[in-house]
């Protein structure tokens, strides 16, 4: 197996008083779709936003293709982050401006490429999820699975090494939710991307996961593949596998 | 419902529609001995009158009163819904007095701190934008400008005109009485200058533009739009922030010098209309009593002023938790707060300067 991509040992976050996230260690792996999987509040959101630093951990190490990131300068880390992309739970696009400007939030800001060649990123990218005619629209006029579309070219716009997916299919039909799931896995077999994706929808886990990391209450509870975790005999995962009638 | 052997029968329905008038009737049995709970002829029950029965157990815990003969359907709800078996939740441990003066203190620390970081990283990164310009979107000073000053032009020159003939009319009714109807533009002149122009402008703009700053940075926030634009190696405070920042800086000045202007025309037109002065005359008048000073530092204090409604507004914006409700609470904290310090800035402005 490959050296992890992301490498986060002894982990913790809290909220105030509260523990949220306890002694968490684990590896992303690179070229693999890595899936945070466990049930609703098992703090699948805060571990991604505390490993890559939009909260900030109480105690631990996280390292990001190998460089520890969590003393890292502001300067610093923003050339990390330029090599991932995340796309947000509802999306997050930037009300004010309409798809094409969003989209090209990345490229203006962290590249010299003249507006043509920018014009044909974002053309490119908004065609790869199938919204190629909605560079005007304003995120208001999308629904919800055309803004998780859009955010994902947002997050792709700069070819990422690692894409991280916030609960991609949370609250879209089935059919959306699959289309985006195989956009997914597209995108690790052209680009060879790393991805991490939280959710707990297990039809989503099946179509795409290589490698699972299971949550329960601020604990990693297992790490390893689909199949393994089907055989797992702790009771956690064995129940969230059983009640979801998944096989 | 009656009582018979030391049992209490109901009958009917015990739903939300009866379950107030029984309560009311079970007053009389208050003192009695009450050991079964007989509900072989009750056909309906719901959630409340599962509670009533609950109320009930607790009302004759002395007997433990036990229930009887309930159809299936209605045990079924009675398990379903009863409060009895819930676990009560302890609540936490409350904090002593000394303990949450001492917290309040800490919070309040804190803030003061995040406070001024905000304002270092505002200042700092408002100083880098000048020279380097990445890290902004294109164009939006200028945006930010006509929201901030171009789209507030109006409504600041209206209410300048009316404060400017209001000042005028009030001082124009005691100065007449003793000859001295020039002296009008001499306090028009004075007081839109040194107070009501800043003043008025800043309170207009921090009702405005305080407002929209903080709730659309609260929005952000609350909308994940701020962690995205973190994600993407962007400095929200240089990405967002520094524009407003920057456009209120050189609104500000702008729009108070507009509305001493639009106040001092106010009063002139009482002065010819009401006080019989001609306008050379109420215009000399008016720009012989200012003096360089007076002009400097009123469109200084408006800088400042803008400086607090931005910081103001971010750090509330910034500041914010929860959803919708969060967004209007830190909303009205800011306008308040912006307010409130204009006007201290104002009055120790009045202290340095004039005292």
């Amino acid at each position: 197996m490959k050296k992890p991509i992301v490498e986060v040992k002894d982990l913790v976050a809290k909220y105030g008083e509260d523990t949220i996230l306890e002694d968490i260690s684990i590896d992303i792996y690179p070229e693999q779709v890595t899936v945070i999987v466990g049930g609703s509040g098992c703090g699948k959101t805060t571990l991604i936003k505390n490993i890559f630093k939009l909260y900030q951990p109480y105690s631990g190490s996280v390292r990001i293709f190998g460089e520890e990131i969590t003393d890292m300068d502001e300067v610093e880390y923003e050339q990390v982050l330029k090599r991932i992309g995340m796309l947000f739970q509802n999306g997050a696009l930037i009300n004010s401006m309409n798809l094409f400007d969003n989209i090209s939030i990345p490229l203006e800001q962290h590249t010299n490429l003249p507006l043509s060649i920018i014009d044909k990123i974002i053309k490119v990218k908004l065609n790869l999820v199938n919204l190629g005619d909605a560079l005007e629209l304003n995120p208001s006029e999308l629904s919800g699975g055309m803004k998780k579309r859009a955010a994902l070219a947002r997050a792709i716009v700069l070819d990422p090494e690692i894409l991280v997916c916030d609960e991609p299919s949370a609250g879209l039909d089935p059919l959306t939710s699959a289309s985006l799931d195989e956009l997914i896995l597209k995108l690790k077999s052209l680009f060879k991307m790393t991805i991490i994706i939280v959710s707990h929808e297990l039809a989503s886990i099946h179509r795409i996961a290589d490698r699972l990391i299971f949550m329960d209450n601020g604990r990693v509870l297992f790490t390893g593949s689909l199949e393994e975790a089907k055989r797992s005999k702790i009771p956690e995962v064995e129940t969230f596998f059983r009640v979801g009638k998944f096989d | 419902m009656y009582l018979e052997n030391k049992t209490l029968f109901f009958d009917g329905n015990l739903t939300r529609f009866n379950v107030s008038e029984l309560l009311h009737k079970i007053e009389e049995f208050k003192d009695k001995e009450i050991k079964f709970l007989d509900l072989t002829k009750v056909s309906n029950i719901d959630s409340a009158g599962v509670a009533f029965l609950d109320e009930l157990m607790i009302l004759f815990r002395e007997h433990t009163p036990h229930l009887l003969n309930a159809s299936e359907s209605v045990d079924t709800t009675i398990k379903m819904f009863s409060s009895m078996n819930i676990t009560p939740v302890v609540p936490k441990e409350g904090l002593n007095f000394f303990t949450r003066i001492g917290d309040s203190l800490f919070r309040w620390r804190e803030s003061i701190i995040r406070g001024f970081y905000l304002t270092a990283d505002i200042f700092f990164w408002s100083f880098v934008c000048i020279f380097k310009k990445k890290g902004m979107r294109k164009g939006s000073v200028i945006n930010q400008s006509i929201l901030i000053g171009v789209d507030a032009l109006w409504i600041i020159g209206l209410l300048s005109f009316i404060l400017g003939l209001i000042l005028a009319l009030q001082s124009a009714a005691q100065l007449r009485q003793f000859g001295a109807n020039i002296f009008v533009a001499d306090l028009i002149a004075i007081s839109m200058v040194r107070e009501m122009g800043p003043m008025m402008t800043a309170i207009i703009v921090a009702g405005r533009s305080g407002s929209a700053i903080a709730s659309e940075i609260a929005t952000m926030k609350v909308t994940e739009e701020i962690d995205a634009i973190r994600m993407m190696a962007l400095d929200p405070i240089r990405y967002i922030v520094v524009p407003k920042f920057l456009a209120i800086t050189i609104c500000m000045p702008l729009l108070v010098t507009m509305s001493t202007l639009i106040g001092i025309a106010g009063g002139l037109i009482i002065g010819i209309t009401y006080l019989d002065l001609s306008a050379i005359s109420f215009i000399n008048e008016a720009i012989n009593i200012l003096t360089f000073k007076d002009v400097i530092v009123g469109l200084l204090k408006s800088v400042f002023f803008a400086w607090v409604i931005v910081i103001i507004g971010c750090y509330y914006g910034f500041s914010v938790k929860g959803g919708a409700e969060g967004v209007g609470k830190v909303t009205t904290m800011s306008v308040v707060a912006s307010i409130f310090w204009v006007i201290v800035l104002d009055a120790i402005n009045s202290i340095i300067f004039y005292f």
